[in-house]
């Protein structure tokens, strides 16, 4: 993935940065990452669609472990990786961080948290992203 | 539309095989299929081939004129298209095959799949197989293909108490079946304690859970179905095909342990053959992972969603169960070159009908369904074979 041209990454930074999504205007439902048309209302969403700032909040519906990972992530096994749900409905995959490996579970609340998921080489492109945390209980 | 009928089947041995080249493999299966068919090779109106990614694996693409040319047939002119679907890119060659004789356009079509993997180092061929899942949204994040089919392991087993250990009878139950078949990558048995013991890839998926890499081909040729029996006496008629598609991404899907795709495709093919689940009688299913053959059997309606873990505590899909499941060893055992799976799932099926698995024969086998999945689920085929 190495030779990749960076506006690749560029053209996805809103999304990834500030967890944009939007929002049919005719069923009310919501996508990440933004889509044209609403796949359930599909004529009647074009043009009817709007962009939505998530709140960046979920549940863990499943995950994995990660002990062999491509080239570009050896340096950080094994991670925690899973399928989120975000309170606003879309679900999405991220990795779980800031804690014990064995703590993460099906059904725990997580809240998204902004940092470098890899770097091209020691000298090449970091890629920053979301990644998720646990929420504290207060 | 007309009825097809397979009528050759020829395969590669599957395996790591440095001394071969793409090429050669290709053109070593359609060779042995065109001569288990008893065609001359003029009568053949097209090719169709599926392969993933002999861009990133072999450097190679316009694989349809490269086959088409490596087997002799450049100077015949015909069409020879390839075909992309990840995993499942020779299920997809089979359905295209089918299809263009069902419409009339031709009478006799090879198709053929092929995938040379070990021409690269590991890390790349798994890079590559992860071009299978959603780049910008899966894999950029850092989630492996392994890693997908854990996440679906993972919920399956918190959701109807799926084990370790049923996961690993599987890859017993399909390692037993490869030692049968003389064109497996893996000849040889694995115990429940190696499975359940080897290291790690992405939890709870270990080593032994995941499918190999692995370098094949494999091939058949298809004919309209009544002139079947001018070539072969004992043709395997495609009696349903079914295809469907679902999110890329696996974080997208309805249901994260059922395959939509496996669900809808299973439903058209059975569909068109009139037939229901209960009317099989073997069945090759796609288990790159010890999780996709649990999920594979409750997607194409054999048992409940939720049990696919205790059928194999029931012994049901062994070789001499209610259901052999995988008697080829599975892409577990036989190896997974991934453009060739779905169409080497033919070349086992027919086999099986005609009789001739020899010590992987299932008794009275009438009626072999296949099903080969792309992705983590994104697309799937299933088809349908019955003995003429
Ligand atoms: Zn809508």
């Amino acid at each position: 993935m190495g030779c990749e041209g960076v506006a690749r990454f560029w053209r996805e930074i809103p999304q990834r940065y500030n967890f944009i999504g939007n929002k049919c205007g005719s069923c009310k439902r919501i996508f990440f990452p933004p889509r044209e048309s609403c796949p359930y209302c599909r004529r009647k969403s074009m043009g009817n669609m709007k962009e939505i700032k998530l709140n960046g909040k979920g549940e863990i519906v499943t995950y994995t472990i990660i002990h062999v990972s491509s080239e570009d992530f050896e340096d950080q096994v094994p991670y925690p990786i899973a399928i989120v749900k975000l309170d606003e409905g879309p679900q999405i995959t991220a990795q779980i961080v800031d804690c014990n490996i064995d703590d993460v579970k099906i059904g725990m609340k997580v809240e998204s948290t902004f940092r470098k998921i890899r770097q091209d080489g020691s000298t090449g492109a970091i890629y920053y992203g979301y990644k998720f945390k646990k929420v504290n209980k207060q | 539309m007309r009825d097809v009928a397979v009528i050759g089947v020829g395969m590669t041995k599957f395996g790591e095989l440095w001394d071969k080249s793409f090429r050669q493999l290709i053109a070593e299966a359609g060779a042995k299929a065109i001569f288990d068919s008893g065609i001359e090779g003029k009568e053949i109106d097209a090719i169709y081939v599926g392969s993933m990614s002999s861009g990133r694996f072999v450097g190679q693409e316009h694989v349809g004129a490269l086959v088409a040319d490596a087997s002799g047939f450049s100077n015949t002119h015909i069409p020879s298209t390839r075909i992309e679907s990840a995993c499942a890119s020779g299920g997809l060659a089979i359905r295209q095959g089918y299809l263009s004789i069902a419409s009339g356009m031709n009478d006799i079509v090879v198709v053929g799949g092929m995938e040379k993997m070990n021409d690269v180092v590991g890390a790349s061929a798994t890079e590559t197989l992860a071009t299978a899942a959603d780049q910008e949204w899966e894999a950029f994040f850092g989630a492996t293909f392994p890693g997908l089919y854990a996440m679906i392991a993972t919920k399956h087993m918190h959701d109807y108490g799926t084990t370790k250990k049923h996961l690993a009878q599987i890859a017993v139950k399909n390692h037993a079946n490869g030692s049968l078949n003389p064109y497996a990558q893996y000849q040889r048995e694995v115990t429940l304690e190696q499975v359940v013991n080897a290291s790690i890839v992405a939890y709870p998926l270990g080593l032994l859970d995941c499918s190999p890499v692995t370098d094949g081909a494999a091939s058949v040729v298809l004919c309209a179905a009544d002139k079947a029996k001018e070539y072969i006496d004992k043709p395997a008629k495609i009696v349903g095909s079914g295809q469907a598609s679902d999110s890329l991404a696996l974080h997208a899907r309805r249901e994260i342990c059922t395959l939509d795709s496996t669900v809808n495709a299973s439903k058209m093919a059975y569909k068109k053959a009139n037939l229901t689940p209960k009317d099989i009688d073997f069945a090759e299913v796609h288990d790159c992972f010890t999780i996709a053959e649990i999920c594979a059997i409750e997607d194409l309606g054999f048992v409940k969603k939720g049990e696919g873990g205790k059928a194999i505590d029931n012994n049901i899909t062994t070789l001499n169960g209610l259901l052999p499941i995988n008697t080829s060893g599975g892409l577990k055992a036989k190896g997974h070159p991934v453009g060739a799976t779905g169409v080497a799932q033919i070349v086992e099926v027919t086999l099986q009908l005609r009789g001739e698995a020899e010590k992987r024969q299932v008794k009275d086998a009438k009626i072999g369904l296949a099903h080969n999945v792309g992705g983590s689920g994104a697309s799937c085929t299933v088809h349908i074979l019955e003995a003429m």
